[in-house]
């Protein structure tokens, strides 16, 4: 269970550190102040002797040979799938597909579930805050089918409207897809009650957890989502690795996106007949040492426990708040009360490219732009921001020394 | 604080950030053009106006942009008041090849030529920070090149 409490729950603070070997880098002379987290999470060595044992001892093609590296490879692959499906509380691993990352799978949702179902006037609602990867996707299958896509607005603290979301419900909706963690604003979406509000409807529930996995306790059942996608590299797994959760009856009734080796139960020039689910939507040879890795980065977050990794990152989001603000001329954007640690902000006179160049001279990684999120800066009247992402790995000493930098990017600014 | 850092943020460039000049927009332009780095969403609205003997009178901006990118675009509006086209483009280039660190600092015609605008080469220790300073240029490029144009930095 993702939300037992692990072995190494103590009173203790976590201090994980060590654990990862890029964190004792120094960028230009400073220690490695990494708040890019949200863009992805670094690696802890037992995720990086995963893959490297994969490729070292068990290197074969999956589901494929009857020689024993094959079955071993195949066994660790499929052993990685029931791991996923342990995170996320799925009833079956047969639920768990294998993709790239959070933005094919939803891409995999719209093409596959979506567009066979949708007519033109049909409605996909979607919040204003999505990434781009939980929007585009949905307009890609609305201008292929003469669907809408209507987005669902939000507060000044980016916090949903659930009254305008209600409101917008009806019978056309077919399609509701939201992100669980908002990745500019950190705000924690009531999954549980838009789900509940789209089935009464009768629309599907499509969740972006790419920013959640990692940061908070996921259980599909209690969220009452259809499907949930998660990106590995955000969770401390290897790049071009992530699953797609769907529950077992629609996936079973979706036809297959893409055609290739591994997913087909016959092959002949009159046609071909489809493999089962998880196979059907597995084409072609997947990064199998990666998604082995993947299995080891949730063995990992298990052993501390998702619970305690919510609070330690608590700890800094309440006390990096306290501490930006008392920077003159902050303003923070993302205020909901139910958030993670993400601390977006803009600093009055200062560009957030201009703030991010001088952080990187003293080692501080921070992400600014528009986070692939333009609608939420739209919202905010800003053109971008500055975004400090944490993870269990970060401590407050690494939000002493950001506000330490932004006191000299004002400094430089002449602002003090 | 770094020297790389304050050769970066010169007086002259925050001066340029803070109070940019020729902000704002011509009455009836001989050329336009909207320039985008979709990258960070920087935005700079480039207008021109040909005047006696085929000089440039006037050159201004509008947009939203980093402090690199704005100084760029005011000085850049002061520099080529007076200019000809092919100055102009020549402006461009020796511009261009300034912040990439393609051409020396050496003396020579180009740094006659960029006068106040070799401040800028202290670009070059930020490689992405060059598509700051020259998306500014790049528009002006199009605006001369058409009547409105648009240009991205991708």
């Amino acid at each position: 269970m993702s939300t037992a409490t692990g072995d190494r729950a103590s009173t203790r603070p976590l201090d994980v550190r060590s654990e990862f070997p890029l964190l004792r880098r120094e960028i230009g002379g400073h220690p490695l102040v990494y708040l890019d987290s949200a863009a992805t999470t670094q690696k802890p060595m037992a995720v990086l002797a995963a893959e490297r044992d994969f490729y070292e001892r068990l290197n074969a093609n999956v589901h494929r040979g009857v020689h024993r590296l094959s079955v071993e490879a195949t066994e660790a692959y499929e052993g990685a799938r029931g791991q996923v499906a342990g995170l996320l509380g799925a009833e079956d691993p047969r639920e768990i597909v294998f993709v790239r990352g959070a933005t094919e799978a939803i891409n995999l949702v719209a093409q596959s579930y979506a567009r066979p179902r949708l007519s033109p006037g049909d409605e996909i609602l979607v919040t204003w805050m999505e990434h781009h990867s939980n929007l585009v996707p949905w307009q890609l299958v609305a201008e292929q089918t003469g669907a809408h896509v209507r987005g669902i607005p939000m507060d000044d603290r980016g916090v949903l409207d659930l009254e305008a979301y209600e409101r917008m419900l009806g019978s056309r909706t077919r399609v509701v897809a939201v992100g669980h963690v908002s990745n500019a604003l950190g705000t924690v979406n009531p999954v549980a009650r838009l789900a509940e509000l789209a089935h009464g409807v009768g629309a599907a529930v499509v969740v972006d957890g790419a920013q959640s996995a990692a940061h908070v306790p996921v259980d599909v059942q209690a969220l009452g989502a259809d499907f949930y996608a998660i990106s590995g590299h955000k969770a401390f797994a290897p790049m071009g690795t992530g699953a797609l959760w769907g529950r077992l009856a629609l996936l079973d009734e979706m036809p297959p996106w893409m055609g290739g080796g591994d997913m087909i139960r016959s092959v002949s020039f009159q046609g071909s007949t489809w493999a089962d689910v998880p196979a059907k939507f597995e084409a072609g040879t997947p990064n199998a040492g990666g998604i082995v890795a993947l299995g080891a980065a949730i063995e990992w977050m298990s052993a501390i426990g998702l619970d305690r990794i919510r609070e330690h990152e608590d700890d800094l989001l309440r006390y990096g708040t306290a501490a930006l603000a008392a920077v003159p001329g902050l303003r923070l954007i993302g205020t909901a009360p139910d958030k993670v640690a993400i601390l977006s902000f803009v600093l009055e006179g200062v560009h957030p490219h201009d703030v991010g160049t001088i952080l990187d001279r003293e080692g501080i990684a921070v992400r600014t732009g528009h986070h692939c999120a333009q609608p939420v800066m739209e919202h905010f009247g800003v053109p971008a921001t500055t975004r400090a992402s944490l993870s269990v790995y970060n401590t407050r000493e690494d939000l002493d020394a950001l506000v330490a930098g932004l006191q000299r990017v004002r400094q430089l600014f002449g602002q003090e | 604080m770094d020297s790389d850092l304050r050769e970066l943020y010169q007086q002259v460039i925050l001066d340029h950030h803070r109070h940019p000049r020729n902000f704002g927009e011509l009455d009836s332009p001989d050329g336009r053009a909207e320039g985008f780095n979709p990258l960070c969403g920087d935005r700079v609205n480039v207008e021109l106006k040909f005047g006696a003997e085929g000089r440039i009178e006037h050159v201004a901006f509008t947009g939203q942009g980093c402090a690199i990118c704005t100084a760029s675009a005011s000085l850049m509006t002061e520099c080529l008041t007076g200019k000809t086209r092919e100055e102009g483009e020549a402006l461009v280039e020796d511009f261009r090849e300034l912040v990439t660190g393609t051409r020396d600092a050496a003396p020579g015609d180009a740094e006659e030529r960029l006068g106040k605008l070799a401040i800028f080469a202290g670009v070059r220790e930020f490689p992405v920070r060059v598509k700051c300073a020259t998306l500014p240029w790049h528009t002006f490029h199009a605006a001369l090149a058409s009547e409105s144009g648009r240009v991205s930095t991708e």
